[in-house]
């Protein structure tokens, strides 16, 4: 007898497809045939829209392609912008960039790693990663005003320096002075105090993650020898990030092409051997450390180098605020960056940077006028996600959940 | 010798005993979790939240319809209409914003020549239809007055960096 292969909806509403993934897998009993991913759940049209608004104002919707490492796209976006330009940023904004780019890689990896950690069914590990995102957002607020959706970077630096205050809890009937004093021990000084004291927690909380899991023996049999990938395959695919490196190859932006102060800065790329999901998350847990080490270098830098945040080339960047109100030139510079936006020079450029995900690229067209004439988003998920098919081919149905963490997929930038 | 090791080490759950020592470390130190409505987590001056607009200490609204937001607003969220005043000063007839188009980037704040349009640090907020969620002029006017004190402090904190 002939048994007919079954077809299996997982999705778009099931917790662990990240968001709207739709897959279609075909089984022959519990084993995947063929998986084929549906996408375009999320589309939002970001490229389009953004031929219909100036420059600077499409900046708020970068937040919103991978919604979980939000500053790392504005850094992409605004660094093809620059390229066009052709102008220089602030040294000290280059620094604060990179410190938030790694703030957003942590911040990213710790999403990652407790979702998939849930996924594959520690529970614990969500809730200690979500612990520490909690601070790592507090800081995003602190400099941004929005916990998430910063729109932070700006052409030509970033919006404002950082803060020499950070806010205080407050007693309630449930916390008293004493109590409420010690929650704010940490907030007593400036933003960069707070960042430093998180950065000198943060590997007492990563040897944490890695005792629940590393040895762990059924982390292991989750994500050993599941979806693997060979290096020459990985290229081929067009992989980078984790997933890259994952398999072995040291692939990464801020070494091969560094960007702002990356050649300034120690830090190691980790390289996996096995190219299996257990080597991706070894790969992103020491990328978290490394991180973390280039927060601190980036502390360092800040505390000694006050300066502008912002290019004085009020072209581009508009002027600050007290000039505004004071002075007739400003504001008319004022008026004419917030209606008309940014003349952009007649040409195409191309930025990418490392995004905790993989090459995050933005393609730019302009034909001279104040709005893109083209822009073309590379998103890293969207060649990973087209790799599933040949990952989890072969693999049991709950190794998919497994497959579709490692990848780490965010389906604002896929569909975009 | 090694291999024996690593055979008495998985027969023992040793890994499983280290994990465990992590959790009941942690089920044993203080708890960090608010009781939300009664205590909140601590809030930036530059945090963005509900709109509103502001006036001037003699009560004069700040607004003098330049328009500026509206151009800049990327989610095309503000609405103005404007006339002469019967003193014969520029002032807004219509002004709103549309909660369910705002994306909350903080452009309107931040183009705004007269510290009109602002965002206040009112996180709860709520309508029931399309109507509740848009803001007119009266219902930011009202914002602006009730939260005054909160909407200057915060601007003064933040100023110089900007």
């Amino acid at each position: 007898m002939e048994i007919r292969n079954f077809t299996l909806n997982f999705g778009p509403q099931h917790p662990a497809a990240h968001g709207v993934l739709r897959l279609v897998l075909e089984m022959d009993g519990e084993v995947i045939e063929r998986a084929d991913p549906h996408v375009g759940l999320l589309h939002r049209a970001t490229e389009k829209l953004a031929e219909q608004r100036h420059w600077v104002q499409s900046l708020p919707y970068m937040d919103r392609l991978d919604y979980v490492s939000m500053m790392c796209n504005e850094h992409g976006y605004v660094l093809a912008m620059e390229r066009l330009l052709g102008i220089e940023v602030p040294e000290r904004a280059q620094y604060i960039r990179v410190m938030f780019d790694e703030i957003t890689r942590i911040l990213n990896h710790l999403l990652w790693l407790g979702s998939h950690a849930l996924d594959v069914g520690a529970m614990t590990m969500f809730l200690y990663c979500f612990r520490e995102r909690e601070d790592l957002m507090d800081c995003y607020e602190a400099v941004s005003g929005a916990r998430m959706h910063a729109a932070y970077y700006r052409p030509g630096g970033v919006y404002r320096d950082l803060p020499e205050t950070m806010p205080q809890y407050q007693t309630s009937k449930w916390h008293d002075e004493a109590q409420v004093h010690e929650s704010n021990q940490n907030r007593r000084g400036s933003l960069l105090d707070f960042i430093e004291d998180f950065t000198n927690r943060f590997p007492g909380y990563v040897d944490d993650y890695e005792t629940l899991l590393t040895d762990n023996r059924i982390w292991k049999q989750r994500t050993v020898g599941i979806g693997v990938v060979s290096p020459e395959r990985a290229l081929q695919l067009g992989f980078s990030g984790p997933m890259l490196r994952g398999s072995g190859i040291a692939w990464d932006l801020r070494k091969k092409q560094p960007y702002e102060v990356y050649d300034r800065l120690a830090f190691d790329i980790p390289v996996g051997t096995n190219g299996d999901s257990y080597d991706r998350y070894l790969v992103r847990i020491e990328e978290m450390r490394q991180s973390n080490r280039i927060i601190k270098q980036c502390i360092a830098w800040l505390r000694k180098n006050p300066g502008p945040v912002i290019s004085g080339d009020h072209k581009v960047a508009p002027p600050p605020r007290a000039d505004v109100k004071a002075d007739m030139e400003s504001l008319i510079h004022h008026f004419k960056l917030m209606s008309e936006g940014i003349g952009m020079p007649e040409g195409e450029a191309y930025a990418a940077v490392e995004h905790p995900k993989g090459e995050f690229g933005i393609y730019i067209v302009s034909d001279g006028a104040n709005k893109p004439y083209r822009l073309k988003i590379r998103a890293p998920g969207f060649a990973h996600l087209s790799a599933l098919d040949e990952m989890v081919r072969g693999h049991m149905l709950a190794d998919v959940v497994a497959v579709i963490g490692t990848q780490d997929i965010v389906f604002g930038e896929i569909d975009r | 010798m090694n291999s024996m090791f690593r055979f008495l080490k998985s027969l023992f759950l040793l890994e499983l005993f280290g994990g465990m020592r992590v959790t009941g470390r942690h089920f044993w130190r203080k708890k960090i979790t608010l009781h939300y409505p009664e205590e909140r987590a601590p809030v930036s001056p530059r945090f963005r939240a509900l709109h509103a607009q502001r006036r001037y200490a003699n009560g004069e609204e700040r607004c003098i319809a330049c328009k500026l937001c509206e151009v800049v607003c990327p989610a095309m969220a503000i609405t103005i209409e404007s006339a002469q005043r019967e003193d014969g000063s520029r002032r807004t007839t219509r002004y709103e914003i549309d909660l369910t188009k705002c994306i909350f980037c903080g452009f309107c704040e931040e183009s705004c020549p007269v510290d009109s349009i602002v965002e206040t640090h009112v996180y709860e907020y709520h309508g029931e239809s399309r109507d509740e969620l848009l803001m007119t002029k009266e219902k930011l006017l009202a914002v602006g007055d009730k939260y005054e004190a909160q909407i200057a402090a915060a601007r003064a904190q933040d100023a110089k960096y900007r």
